[in-house]
């Protein structure tokens, strides 16, 4: 007996076809997890099972003795500080930005638009460069100031764009036509209804920024010099890849191989502390993100 | 349009077209002079300092007046014993990257589209994306981490199969070009599949509907429908890359780079920067030559492939 179903039955032909695209699929998905599990995996073990290579995809001899290191070290804690004091004014600053620059560039009815949109999308093609950029810092007195790092890629043009079309195709043109009428000013348009109605593409931009704030260590390795200002990506960067470790963590004897252990431990520990909070988040937001990338893909 | 002009009030003077744009858009001009600002002093005010590539730049002098040097850093730059070399890294590594990173997100979206499994289609899409949000210095360290040959995954699995010590990849020369690549497309394939799949969910079910009724197989269907869907999308994302295709990211190059792979590891934009900004005070003219050499030829690219596309496809970004 045949429960019919809306589909029609599927050919042997097909059948194995989509077996093929499953089993191509779990391979895929193979190779992205087990990097990943295998890091947190280490994350969680103790140093001797790390460094005698005894981890693999659940963690052996339980312990949290990276974790622990790791919030010992001032260093690490003072990058944490830091890169959540860049992310969070930056990303305000970035998103006043953005859409002060996008709404206007919305309006078909504002002349200069045309010019202002070459002058903007000019800069996605070609630009100055890391000295000049230098340079221009260095004239400007902000080498070494966290503001340095607030203010370069205080706007993103692309993102200024997916904020741009998304005014243009949801905030209906009866909307502000009616608000003119009424005698509402562009400000009182854009601050009472423009923006609250732009709430999707706010969270969007939000989560862009945010990501790309904690992510980035290039402009603080270039701008800033105090160890104190570094972010967390910066620090992350000495420990992980310039093999430096802290004095104070090799000592004589018998100590130091378990002292040396726990600085391998701590680098695993380390890739997961400082990816968590996006990982976190990344469930539940994942769809804007996606979204902010089909509206991104509207030709503007 | 033509009705539009008629309800224009007669054509007035220049300056009182400007005042009645004014009346009627000032706060827009207002909201938008901040960003304008910015971008003229951060984007355009760096462009007008690559001047110093062409003059010997003093920091003490400032950009006006230090002296002018004609082609100097560039000649420097092309008659050097690393031009050649750091060329023909740039360009393997973005050949490399774009040959295999371009269609690999193609094939997993053509894959994901095709899944009847609804949960391992989610499950897929929410594990690939996921790399994507991992930060250089992060992906750079879980390399150096999981390919050491002493405590590494992927060198103790080395060591299970082969019983012998696994070379260190991270200083092989050889081994940076791909390394850099893969670990990209592990990056990068699940986002950059997002774009195909919007393109692919605009396919007409009309097509799809009369494939059947003619008894095609879903890989006929992938093939004949789904793969034309995407070319357009794909064909502007490629012209895209080629403007940036000099442009290999100094980031990531910059971290995974070390003595012992520099032959292979050094690429324009990494030289730029150490002979511009290096310790030890680099040469900020010629750093900046080198630099300006590399966007100029970015901008041609970019031109160039736009215009072969136009032409060809019909497909281009202007």
């Amino acid at each position: 007996m045949h429960k019919q179903k809306n589909n029609v039955a599927i050919p042997r032909s097909d059948k194995v076809f989509y077996a093929v695209v499953n089993v191509i699929m779990i391979i895929i998905l193979g190779v992205v997890l087990v990097p990943i599990v295998n890091i947190i995996a280490s994350s969680f073990s103790s140093g001797e099972a790390v460094v005698s290579g005894r981890v693999f995809l659940w963690p052996v001899d339980f312990s949290v003795e990276g974790y622990k290191a790791l919030f010992a070290s001032d260093k690490i804690l003072t990058g944490y500080a830091n890169t959540i004091f860049y992310t969070f004014v930056g990303t305000i600053v970035n998103i006043i930005m953005t859409m002060l620059a996008a709404y206007p560039l919305s309006r078909p009815d504002f002349a200069a638009r045309n010019v202002l949109m070459g002058l903007f999308t000019f800069t996605m093609m070609f630009s100055g460069g890391i000295i000049p950029n230098y340079l221009l810092m260095m004239n400007l007195g902000l080498l070494d100031t966290r503001f340095s790092l607030i203010i370069s890629g205080a706007i993103s043009v692309y993102n200024m764009i997916i904020a741009r079309t998304y005014f243009a195709t949801n905030i209906p043109a009866g909307l502000r036509e009616a608000g003119m009428i009424d005698g509402c000013s562009d400000f009182r348009f854009f601050a009472q209804i423009a923006l609250p109605l732009s709430k999707p593409i706010i969270a969007v931009l939000v989560l862009f920024y945010a990501v790309s704030h904690w992510n980035s260590y290039f402009n603080a390795y270039l701008y800033l010099s105090s160890q104190e200002k570094f972010p967390l990506q910066l620090v992350m960067r000495e420990i992980l890849i310039s093999f430096k470790v802290d004095g104070d963590m090799i000592t004589t004897g018998e100590e130091l191989v378990q002292r040396q252990n726990i600085a391998d431990l701590l680098k695993y520990s380390l890739i997961v502390a400082a990816s968590l909070p996006v990982w976190c988040f990344y469930p539940f937001v994942q769809k804007y993100f996606v979204q902010g990338i089909m509206i991104g893909s509207i030709k503007g | 349009m033509k009705s539009k002009t008629v309800l224009k009030p007669p054509a007035r003077s220049f300056a009182g077209r400007i005042k009645r744009e004014l009346e009627r858009n000032g706060q827009l001009y207002v909201m938008i002079i901040l960003p304008v600002i910015y971008i003229i002093i951060f984007a355009y005010y760096p462009m007008y300092g690559l001047q110093i590539a062409f003059r010997k730049f003093n920091p003490a002098l400032g950009i006006m007046g230090s002296p002018w040097a004609g082609m100097q850093h560039f000649r420097r730059f092309f008659n050097s014993p690393q031009f050649g070399n750091v060329i023909v890294n740039t360009l393997v590594l973005s050949f490399y990257n774009l040959a295999a990173g371009v269609p690999i997100p193609i094939i997993l979206a053509l894959g994901l589209n095709a899944m009847r499994n609804k949960i391992l289609k989610k499950t897929v899409q929410m594990a690939t994306y996921l790399p994507h949000f991992i930060s250089s210095v992060v992906m750079v360290g879980m390399l150096i981490q999981m390919f050491s040959p002493r405590v590494g995954m992927f060198g103790n699995l080395y060591s299970l199969m082969t019983g012998q010590l696994m070379q260190d990849i991270n200083a092989s020369p050889k081994a940076f070009v791909h390394m850099y690549v893969w670990s990209g497309i592990w990056q990068n394939m699940g986002w950059s599949s997002i774009i195909y799949l919007a393109a692919l969910s605009n396919v007409d079910s009309e097509q799809t509907e009369a494939a059947l009724i003619d008894g095609t197989t879903r890989l006929q269907r992938v093939w004949y429908i789904d793969f034309p869907a995407i070319v357009p999308t794909a064909v502007i994302l490629l012209i895209m890359n080629a403007g940036q295709m000099m442009n290999v990211g100094v980031e990531k190059v910059l971290l995974m780079q070390n003595n012992l792979n520099i032959s292979t590891s050094e690429v324009i934009s990494t030289y730029s920067y150490k002979a511009g900004l290096s310790a030890g005070g680099g040469d900020f003219s010629y750093g900046t030559a080198i630099g300006m050499f590399n966007s100029v030829i970015n901008l041609i690219l970019l031109v160039v492939v736009n215009g072969i596309s136009k032409r060809v496809s019909d497909t281009s970004l202007w």
